[in-house]
């Protein structure tokens, strides 16, 4: 097992400088080159070729890849180009506040979301179920900017308990970031707990069809002790896949609910650095939010393998 | 009513309603559209009245006209971007599931690495490096979208390309492009057509989600994501502007999702525990 745990993570690795690669390539596309669209039409020949100099544009594209990439493995994500500041300097605060954003999130969602997941597969067919699977249909298929100014209306508003800016400085309490962080995570736990609830009951309802949950009904067996016992196990597996999947989706979805509760982190930093057209900063970005997904991804396939026993034997 | 042959059920009624009604406005928005979409008739977030049934938007248009539109841009978009990405989808995993080796590993291998990056983080990359305009904006969603038809219909093409039939076109020399047109597709109809609703959805919110963010439709075309982007502010005066755009979109996704889950219900089994119990 442990080597096919290594390999998993190699594989994560591999996977990860890969996509690097792709990320670096898309920066080189452009016709023209960023030198010229930053500069625009007061470019003369000899500004474009100063500015391409002081960016190493000069360079062939694969020197750039691995300097680029030296760097990155350094903490060293280069300049913006709008202002000049060193980018990592600016990216380290937002991503502490991205990551404490999706926790508080996940810490809520993760629970409410299998528990319920499991609790409505038990159900299946009844009222409660019928209710929760198009309420939860209704959840994932609206936008999330939707769901967050719904939230705002309601609890900002119209009862004024939150917040309608989630705005986090330096030095706050953990207590204030967690009350005025509230509504963007509400946003997120909504929107992750439904998917993660129908992602749950319908893993755990594949298990309930197999032949030997069958067996263990006609042994006699009580219901509890068919699920606890015979039916868990068995979807623990594919629930913490979910899980897992929806962790990587949190880390995308903060993106939109940043911008909608204007609070600072790496999602809302990414969109105004696309906006400006701001190359390297866009890049950096990118890499961030990638590596985080590609991460989880890996993580949740090393503990499938820990849990489930047919996968640690490849044939 | 029936529909396909079966009776569909009241949700997927109502889906089915949604659906039409936005088709409809979106294909006759202009004639339908009370003013014009850029002229501005009233004072700024202006409440409802006789001749401004939802009021005005932060510069004084008139919301309903925007909002028809808006639908006829939001609409549109996400329609030509899910029609570009099931031709390059299909093409693409066809070509590699009946010319299989290393066309097929080198497709995969780069399918695989594409869905490894978060779809709205490789959009914002490549939208950061274009500029955002509706070209680039429909190609960009169009060729992100088309790696998750290309795995379907990769998926389909693989079963189908075994069968005889396939095998017999081969054998008497038919070329690729006819082999995957006359034999391939018709049997893969089925699957790729409800995962066109899927698919649609999910490109709709992407674009509704990307003009939110200011980086997708730029004014001063009308477009949903952008209206709630470009009504925020009012929220803190507790009007409703921003979520009237903010309703449509999610009424429409809901009817497609509606709809599609009764399409893709049709030829499910029911599942077995709820047949035992």
């Amino acid at each position: 097992m442990p080597r096919l745990i290594a390999t998993r993570a190699v594989l994560g690795v591999l996977t990860l400088l890969a996509v690097s690669a792709v990320i670096f390539i898309c920066t080189q596309i452009l016709p023209g080159d960023v030198a010229s669209a930053v500069l625009g039409q007061q470019a003369t020949p000899e500004s474009l070729q100063v500015f391409r100099q002081e960016l190493g544009l000069d360079k062939p594209a694969y020197i750039r890849y691995f300097s680029w990439l030296f760097g990155v493995l350094h903490g060293d994500f280069g300049v913006a180009l709008t202002n000049q500041r060193t980018i990592i300097e600016e990216l380290r605060p937002r991503f502490l506040n991205t990551l404490f954003l999706a926790s508080y999130a996940a810490v809520l969602a993760v629970p409410l979301g299998v528990g319920l997941g499991i609790l409505s597969a038990l159900r299946e067919g009844k009222l409660s179920d019928r209710v929760s699977n198009i309420v939860t249909l209704i959840a994932i298929s609206v936008p999330e900017f939707f769901v967050g100014y719904i939230l705002i209306v309601l609890l900002a508003i119209d009862w004024p308990w939150f917040p309608s800016l989630a705005t986090v400085f330096e030095g706050m309490g953990l207590g204030e970031r967690l009350y005025v962080a509230t509504l963007p995570a509400l946003t997120l736990v909504l929107v992750v707990t439904a998917h993660m609830l129908r992602m749950t009951r319908s893993s755990v309802l594949s298990i309930m069809s197999t032949p030997y949950v069958e067996m263990a009904f006609l042994k006699g067996l009580t219901r509890t002790r068919v699920i606890a016992r015979h039916a868990l196990p068995n979807a623990a597996g594919p629930i913490i896949s979910v899980v897992a999947l929806d962790l990587a989706y949190l880390v995308v979805g903060v993106v939109v609910v940043e911008n909608v509760f204007v609070y600072p982190g790496v999602g809302q930093y990414m969109v105004d650095a696309v906006a400006k057209r701001d190359v390297p900063v866009v890049q950096a970005c990118g890499l961030v939010f990638a590596a985080v997904f590609v991460g989880l991804n890996t993580i949740a396939d090393i503990l499938s393998i820990i849990v489930n026993p047919r996968l640690r034997h490849p044939r | 009513m029936t529909l396909f042959g079966h009776r569909p059920p009241l949700f997927a009624k109502i889906g089915l309603a949604i659906v039409a009604i936005n088709l409809l406005v979106a294909i006759f928005g202009p004639w339908l559209a009370p003013y014009d979409q850029s002229q501005s008739v009233g004072d700024t977030w202006a409440p409802s009245s006789a001749h401004m049934w939802l009021g005005a938007d932060q510069i004084g248009r008139d919301m309903l006209t925007r909002l028809i539109y808006g639908a006829r841009m939001t609409i549109g978009i996400a329609a030509a971007t899910t029609v570009l990405s099931f031709l390059i989808g299909i093409t693409l995993g066809f070509t590699a599931a009946v010319v299989g080796k290393w066309v097929d590993v080198v497709l995969s291998r780069v399918i695989d690495i594409m869905l490894s990056i978060p779809q709205l983080i490789f959009a914002l990359i490549i939208l950061g490096v274009f500029g955002s305009s509706i070209p680039v904006l429909i190609i960009t969603i169009a060729v992100l979208d088309s790696t998750r038809v290309f795995r379907l219909a990769r998926a389909l093409g693989v079963n189908l390309a075994v069968l005889e039939f396939v095998e017999a076109a081969r054998l008497r020399g038919e070329g690729l492009w006819w082999v995957i047109r006359r034999e391939i597709l018709p049997n893969a109809a089925a699957p790729l057509i409800s995962e066109f609703g899927l698919r649609f959805c999910f490109n709709f919110l992407f674009v509704a989600a990307l003009s939110f963010l200011g980086i997708g439709v730029q004014p001063p075309y009308a477009d949903w994501g952008g209206m709630v982007r470009d009504n925020a502010p009012a929220i803190n005066f507790g009007l409703w502007a921003p979520l009237y755009p903010a309703l449509a979109i999610a009424t429409l996704t809901v009817g497609v999702n509606l709809l599609v889950d009764w399409l893709l219900s049709i030829d499910a089994r029911p599942s077995g525990a709820q047949a035992e119990m």
